[in-house]
């Protein structure tokens, strides 16, 4: 059986190796006097059988730190110099040169690695490990796992273990032991299972109908994990997009619903805050290096009062001499976005900057074997939630909310009532592009910072807000998450473009019953 | 101020004067290709470039009268109009597209691996059919977007922002290979038209003396609206829409034929610049393009039918100049000219003359 010859070649090369001069020298010794292809061996023998004295050498391979000398002596690179692999205090004879390792070796040493580190002793090495091993065991560690599950005494080392048996008795010659492994697939969510036991629906592959049975089964059941890792990740993503939609259209929102016009610069506030952040970044590499984790934090204020300031200038110098000629208000404002654009660019460069992610943001958590949940997108939802309750206790716990809330529903009345409708407007659209200088630097933790990038949200939070309704923030978390998610579960459909006009004929529909929104401030007004 | 401002100024200046300017303009208009014609050591030869150039402004300049036609008047401002102009280029580069290939695929096609046309290229290689398209194609998408728009009464903004929302989707569907009109690359490479050879002297000059046809068309077209009862009722639509309803009239038919029109007279624009220009692809669709036409109609005057021509002269002309001379600064200059025509000049260049001719 050819299978069992190749399974004793590692053994036998073992023993001829044994027979060879170097072979008292130790592992390091013959690893380094080896061929490629002898290394391959002799790295699949460790894995099958390995021994605590031998994870130092495996670790040093891992990072590439082996190295031989003239007389083919192995040493290791420690952080202060050289030292000899196989113990003692031995010098190099001449400056060592690091081993190379080509990709094959690398994932032989990543298995070898794992199966060293089934013999520590904290549970969640072990696990660790038992996980690498689920996705790379070779045939040949098949008794050292099956050595592993009887002795481990913890119940999620032993689970992740039996998995990567699992994995390689799915080509046991008994029948039985392939079914129970075939169940036992059944009982993961994990993409790679799902091609393994796709390949055993064959009957050229798997002869055995019960086996063949089973697996059908535990593929359809694995087939429904991976369908909710799925879903849950659309969902998730949805989730995220509308966060970043709400914080581009709230802002929007307010001002569209206090003066009626639309600030068609409202995107290069985005485009502006992430700018900002950029900058906050510089000056901590130069001046605080040290503090560089906590630059988005400071980032935050900066960008808001940035943006703020730039709002209120506008809204001083343009906007206030365009009331009550919305469509005149819309081109101007165009005119100052296409200036904004052009400036950053000359300033900048029209090649995107780099913003990088601080520590704390990167990575994400593991919820399911096909499901990450990123830390920046977790940060950035409930940021988007924290600025709303923001703007909500604003617009309805102060004076000046109150005011802005009075001459949004009726500027006459409240200016006869003594509001500074004039000041109103103008802290209303700081505020409203303050918020969008806060989106902007959520956006750079996400995306690329580049002097097109409000022009790409522009669109979609207007239609936030024509599906929200004005004069309320409800409306507009409301439609920011809906459009988010429908993005999102349209997009894997249909696919991105198609989706786009789907949900822009669903919006135009829904207009036609709800002209007003969703939620629409009552009124008897009519010009 | 109801009254559209061409009409005041052709009753204050006097008919003569007005038919006087526009003849020696149509008079150069249809000159300028003759010159064309010209053996190129002639000193009076009028190069190809600058044909082209001239007939991509006159393009441009139907856009903006189709535009004052539904912003001035109606008070409709679309900023989806590039959509129109890029549907009919389409239709007509589709007829180019099958001429130039013969009885075999569009290159692109080949490119794809495709074997057969898609449905709706059926019967594209007809220049009568063609011509059809580019009326049909942009029609009926305005109508039927337009139905439910002024069905549900959007108005000012929203309606500027749908509109602008519908031409990005325009342009994300058409930048897709499979959507089966040459993805971002669109339509190039003609050959002939009608047979004869594309890039031909006397080729060029025809559809230069189209493109002055058809503006002529459509001027005298508007002309006669405004001054018909119909042009009233959407200056009145425009200016108090609850008041007309109150006096009885139902403005959604109103609104709905200046829309359709709108559209239909891009769409002629757009044909026939795509065999004058020789590429379409969808950038033309972009929000960017159709904004800037609302800039030719605000610069020349809103409601005057001639403004937005000059205007479209004026910012195309501008812009060839700049691009050459000062590329960085051209968004700058763009940009300006939003603010300062929105800010000092609200009735146009247009009004500026007026102004002059009252003192």
């Amino acid at each position: 059986m050819p299978t069992a010859l190749l399974r004793l070649f590692p053994i036998f090369t073992l023993l001829l190796s044994l027979l060879a001069p170097h072979a008292q020298a130790g592992d390091a010794a013959d690893f380094v006097a080896a061929n490629p292809a002898k290394q391959a061996t002799l790295l699949e023998t460790w894995s099958a059988h390995p021994d605590a004295a031998r994870l130092p050498l495996i670790e040093a391979l891992q990072k590439g730190r082996l190295a031989s000398d003239s007389n083919k002596a192995p040493f290791i690179q420690t952080d202060t110099g050289w030292q000899a692999a196989e113990g003692g205090d031995a010098q190099p004879a001449s400056e060592p040169k690091k081993l190379p390792l080509n990709n094959r070796l690398r994932g032989l040493v990543g298995t070898a690695q794992a199966s060293h580190q089934l013999l520590a002793k904290e549970p969640a090495v072990r696990l660790a490990a038992a996980q690498q091993l689920q996705k790379s065991a070779k045939p040949a560690q098949l008794q050292l796992l099956n050595a592993r599950v009887a002795s481990e005494d913890d119940d999620a080392v032993r689970d992740a273990l039996s998995l990567a048996l699992a994995n390689l008795q799915l080509i046991d010659p008994d029948p039985a032991i392939r079914l129970a492994a075939v169940r036992l697939l059944g009982e993961t969510g994990d993409p790679l299972a799902r091609t393994r036991l796709e390949t055993l629906l064959d009957p050229a592959v798997e002869t055995d109908a019960g086996v063949r049975t089973a697996a059908e089964t535990s593929l359809a059941q694995v087939k429904r994990r991976l369908l909710m890792g799925e879903l849950l990740g659309q969902a998730f993503s949805g989730l995220s997009l509308g966060s970043i939609l709400l914080l581009a259209a709230l802002g929007l929102a307010i001002t569209f619903g206090l003066l009626g016009v639309i600030n068609m610069a409202h995107g290069e506030m985005l485009m502006l805050g992430a700018y900002s952040t950029y900058m906050v970044q510089i000056l901590f590499q130069r001046f605080a290096p040290d503090a560089l984790a906590l630059y988005p934090l400071v980032a935050l204020p900066v960008a808001f009062f940035v943006t703020a300031a730039i709002g209120m200038a506008l809204e001083r110098t343009v906007i206030r001499h365009l009331y009550g000629r919305p469509l005149e208000t819309l081109l101007a404002t165009w005119g100052i976005s296409l200036i904004l654009i052009q400036l950053v660019r000359v300033l900048f460069g029209a090649q995107n900057v780099e913003v990088a992610n601080p520590a704390w943001l990167s990575g994400g958590v593991q919820v399911l074997p096909n499901l990450v949940l990123p830390y920046s997108r977790m940060v950035i939802i409930g940021f988007a939630l924290f600025v709303v309750v923001l703007t909500w206790l604003l617009l309805n716990k102060t004076r000046l909310g109150l005011n802005v809330r009075a001459v949004t529903q009726n500027r006459n009345m409240a200016a006869c009532c003594g509001v500074p409708t004039g000041r109103v407007d103008m802290l209303a659209f700081g505020l409203g592009s303050g918020i969008a200088g806060l989106g902007g630097v959520a956006l750079s933790q996400i995306g690329n910072v580049g002097p097109d990038l409000g022009q790409s949200y522009i669109i979609d939070s207007f239609l936030v807000v024509v599906l929200g309704g004005v004069g309320q923030l409800a409306g507009s978390v409301m439609a920011a998450f809906g459009l988010g998610i429908a993005n999102k579960i349209l997009e894997p459909q249909i696919g991105a473009v198609l989706g786009k006009i789907l949900i822009l004929a669903l919006i135009i529909l829904f207009i036609q019953k709800r002209p007003q929104g969703l939620f629409a401030l009552k009124g008897r007004v009519i010009d | 101020m109801n009254q559209p401002i061409s009409l005041t100024l052709a009753q204050k200046a006097g008919p003569k004067l007005t038919l006087g300017i526009g003849a020696v303009v149509l008079a150069i208009l249809i000159i300028l290709p003759l010159l064309h014609l010209l053996p190129a050591d002639n000193s009076l030869q009028v190069s190809a470039y600058t044909l082209t150039l001239v007939g991509k402004i006159l393009c441009y300049a139907i856009v903006a009268l189709a535009l004052d036609l539904v912003w001035g008047y109606a008070g409709l401002l679309s900023l989806g109009h590039g959509l129109f102009f890029a549907l009919g280029g389409y239709a007509m580069g589709m007829y180019l597209m099958r001429e130039s290939a013969g009885d075999g695929l569009p290159a692109f096609m080949v490119f794809l691996s495709w074997t057969e046309l898609p449905w709706y290229w059926t019967g594209t290689q007809h220049f009568l059919w063609a011509l059809c398209l580019v009326v049909l194609a942009p029609g009926l998408l305005a109508l039927v977007f337009g139905f439910f728009a002024f069905r549900s009464r959007i108005k000012g903004v929203y309606f500027s922002i749908m509109t602008q929302a519908l031409t990005f989707a325009g342009m994300l569907l058409f930048f897709r290979n499979e959507t089966g009109f040459g993805g971002n690359n669109g339509f190039t490479n003609f050959r002939t038209i009608l047979g004869f050879d594309i890039t031909a002297q006397g080729t060029r000059t025809a559809l230069f003396l189209a493109i002055v046809a058809l503006l002529t068309c459509s001027l005298l077209l508007g002309w006669r609206l405004a001054k018909s009862k119909f042009g009233r009722v959407l200056t009145a639509l425009r200016d108090a829409e609850n008041r007309l309803m109150f006096c009885g009239y139902d403005p959604r038919g109103y609104k709905l034929f200046i829309w359709v029109l709108s559209a239909v007279l891009c769409g002629l624009a757009g044909a026939l610049y795509v065999p004058l220009v020789g590429i379409i692809n969808p950038s033309e669709m972009s929000p960017t393009n159709s904004i800037e036409a609302a800039v030719w109609v605000a610069l020349g005057g809103r409601g005057s039918l001639i403004g937005p021509i000059l205007g479209a002269g004026i910012v195309n002309g501008m812009k060839s100049w700049f691009t050459v001379a000062f590329p960085e600064y051209w968004l700058f200059a763009l940009g300006a000219l939003f603010i300062v025509v929105t800010l000092y000049l609200p009735k146009g260049v247009i009004g500026l003359l007026r102004k002059k001719g009252e003192q």
